[in-house]
């Protein structure tokens, strides 16, 4: 059993004209610690995975279990309180609130959850210190780099606690050395706090990091191979 | 912290905000100026005709009020107007003798009512000698004085100085004739009063139609406080009725004299509210349509958002706060300039000459003094903010539809 149980795992999409099968059949299980790389070609099914597993899409069939709670049955409105007390996220794109500060950004998520002034503010500082921008902390995203943009958002997806945190394409929009830096921030991350990760990336440099690395094609797993360092 | 995102959204898009804000401003400016213009005609209107026309109470035989004829008089005014006086709440009392007649120059002549006056008592009731354009009021020692109205005066071609012939049917129904000089042309701003009413006095009047010392036809109370009215009135109502033998007399107030005036401030009142309706109605398509745009533009953020975990009271509240904080900076915008503007020509008056000759003839001053009670400020700020709220629940509900996973999906 680990923190993520992943059964026979299907969707598919039938808002199209013709039905869409993007997933089809999946059995994963991740550890808690995990570094994990979701690799293949472009509409292999990568994000339409992740978005299950995040709570932000529905299965068409299968089952999701995290840390022994099963979230393909939950309603939206349940599936909201879990995404915010249990997973984190990083997208690629549009992760931060334009009209906050990386502290507010930070800060909200917590204020989400209902945690005191006090207790946000302190944690915020800590871990925009810990992903390396404490001396931007009042700056809006729109005063950041991509790069640390990015780091704001790793943050923030470790700011509420979560089990594990899902980052769809991270670094797709980065340059190679913001790149890099940020795969280096997120494992030392997953190393020091023992933060599970797992991220879909096209990127070669990025899967090199990973520790282990899911390929999928076709909405199947296709090879699951695990790195020793 | 919802409400600081809100706040700070509000200024993301500043002229699209500014727009809504001056919608909003305008919108409130312009419901409250024709409230203020309305309310000005028509306080005014009353005003004038309770200053220079009727005062707030009047007292007449019953019979004088179906048919203003000579002979349908109040016996022993003087007896009744002591106790007037005397009642708490009177500023002042007079009694006029009053008949219709014919007023004629060499020129033409006319139909007119005349009104036999002691001028001494009537400047204490009647404002109207403030309103001389030009002569002068009655003074001793002027022979055969009549002030007369400027309409009246045009008709009939006379200036200060002319000569007029009254005729009029004395208390026996005899037909006599007075020759009278105008000293005075009054212009009160209601072109119908100005038109029929002349003003003679009363001392050689009653003698010229043989009328009894001990009668007249009109006593005409002012009061210190308009609003005192109803309760003066219904207190004379039993006083003379107790402490005189007098009981053919019909008191009324300035309402029951002329029920038009109320009736057009109450018309006044619901017009404006109409206007403002309408103004409203304007301004919630312009806010729905803005608040769409608002959500179509922030699908990816506001499909973020409820990613990591903000729920849809939350999103609802958001987009509701922008609302609320663009129509209440509007609203405070609009209440302010509307003060500044009401209060300005509250003092200076709006002056419409070029349309003021149409005004008169309804009996409407061509300069409107603005006027609104608070009541109606506060009224129309919070119909402004309720009108905001309920129009931005639609754009709202529009965004808890989003589906998260779609819409981090949509590309740049
Ligand atoms: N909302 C949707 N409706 C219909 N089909 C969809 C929808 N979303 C994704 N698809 C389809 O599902 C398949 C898998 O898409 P998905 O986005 O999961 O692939 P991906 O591996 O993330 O691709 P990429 O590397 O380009 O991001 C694709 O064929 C895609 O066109
Ligand atoms: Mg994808």
């Amino acid at each position: 059993m680990g923190i993520i149980d992943i059964k026979n795992l299907h969707k598919v999409y039938t808002d199209t004209k013709i039905p869409v099968k993007a997933v089809n059949g999946i059995d994963l299980s991740f550890q808690e610690g995990e570094f994990t790389a979701i690799v293949g070609p472009s509409g292999s099914g990568k994000t339409t995975f992740l978005n299950m597993v995040g709570g932000l899409d529905t299965p068409t069939e299968g089952e999701i279990i995290i840390d022994g709670t099963n979230i393909s049955h939950l309603k939206s409105r349940q599936l909201i309180d879990y995404r915010l007390n249990h997973i984190g996220f990083v997208f690629q794109a549009y992760n931060l609130i334009p009209v906050l500060t990386a502290i507010e950004n930070v800060a909200f998520i917590m204020q989400l959850q209902g945690k005191s002034k006090k207790v946000r503010n302190k944690r915020a500082k800590e871990l925009l210190d810990a992903v390396g921008i404490g001396d931007k902390i009042n700056n809006r995203p729109g005063d950041l780099s991509g790069g640390q943009q990015q780091r704001v958002s790793v943050a923030r997806a470790l700011a509420s606690k979560p089990k594990f945190i899902l980052a769809d394409e991270p670094t797709a929009n980065l340059d190679s050395k913001s790149t890099s830096d940020l795969l280096d921030m997120m494992l030392k991350m997953n190393k020091e706090s023992k933060i599970t990760f797992i991220f879909s990336t096209h990127d070669q440099r990025v899967m090199d990091k990973a520790r282990r690395i899911i390929t999928i094609d076709d909405g199947l797993v296709v090879k699951d191979e695990k790195v020793d360092k | 912290m919802i409400w600081s995102i809100s706040w700070r959204n509000v200024w993301r898009n500043k002229i699209r905000s500014l727009a809504i804000i001056l919608a909003v401003t305008i919108g409130l400016f312009g419901g409250i100026f024709s409230y203020a213009f309305m309310m000005g005609m028509s306080v005014q209107r009353t005003n004038a005709a309770i200053e220079y026309e009727i005062s707030n109470i009047q007292i007449h035989n019953p019979k004088f009020l179906l048919n203003e004829e000579i002979n349908f008089t109040i016996n022993n005014p003087n007896k009744l107007i002591p106790i007037i006086e005397k009642t708490p709440g009177v500023k002042a009392v007079c009694s006029r003798i009053k008949c219709p007649g014919m007023a004629s120059t060499a020129i033409t002549g006319t139909g007119v009512v005349i009104n036999g006056i002691n001028p001494e008592s009537e400047k204490q009731v009647s404002k109207l000698y403030t309103k001389l354009t030009s002569g002068k009021y009655f003074e001793k020692g002027d022979k055969i004085p009549v002030v007369i109205g400027h309409k009246l005066a045009k008709k009939l071609k006379a200036k200060v100085g002319s000569k007029i012939v009254v005729t009029v049917a004395n208390t026996k129904g005899i037909i006599t004739y007075g020759a009278y000089i105008v000293i005075g042309i009054y212009k009160t701003g209601n072109d119908s009063f100005d038109e029929v009413n002349i003003f003679v006095e009363s001392e050689g009047f009653s003698k010229l139609i043989s009328f009894d010392k001990n009668k007249t036809s009109e006593i005409a109370i002012l009061l210190n406080n308009n609003d005192d009215t109803k309760k003066v009135a219904d207190l004379l109502n039993i006083k003379l009725k107790n402490e005189t033998t007098e009981k053919n007399i019909t008191i009324e107030t300035w309402e029951q004299i002329q029920p038009t005036l109320n009736a057009m401030t109450s018309m006044m009142d619901i017009m404006s509210y109409i206007f403002l309706i309408i103004i409203l109605i304007a301004l919630a398509f312009g806010i729905v349509n803005t608040m769409l745009m608002v959500v179509m533009e922030r699908v990816r953020e506001l499909g973020m958002l409820m990613a990591i975990g903000m729920n849809h009271k939350k999103v609802f509240s958001m987009i509701m706060l922008e609302t609320i904080f663009l129509s209440i900076i509007g609203g405070i915008f609009g209440i302010v300039i509307s003060i500044f503007i009401v209060n300005y020509f509250n003092v200076h008056g709006i002056d419409l000459a070029v349309v003021g000759e149409g005004f008169n003839s309804l009996g409407y001053s061509s300069i409107v003094y603005l006027q609104a009670n608070n009541v109606f400020y506060i009224e129309a700020a919070i119909l402004v903010v309720i009108t905001a709220i309920i129009s931005s629940i639609y754009p709202a509900l529009k965004a808890l539809k989003l589906n998260p996973a779609e819409a981090v999906r949509e590309e740049a």
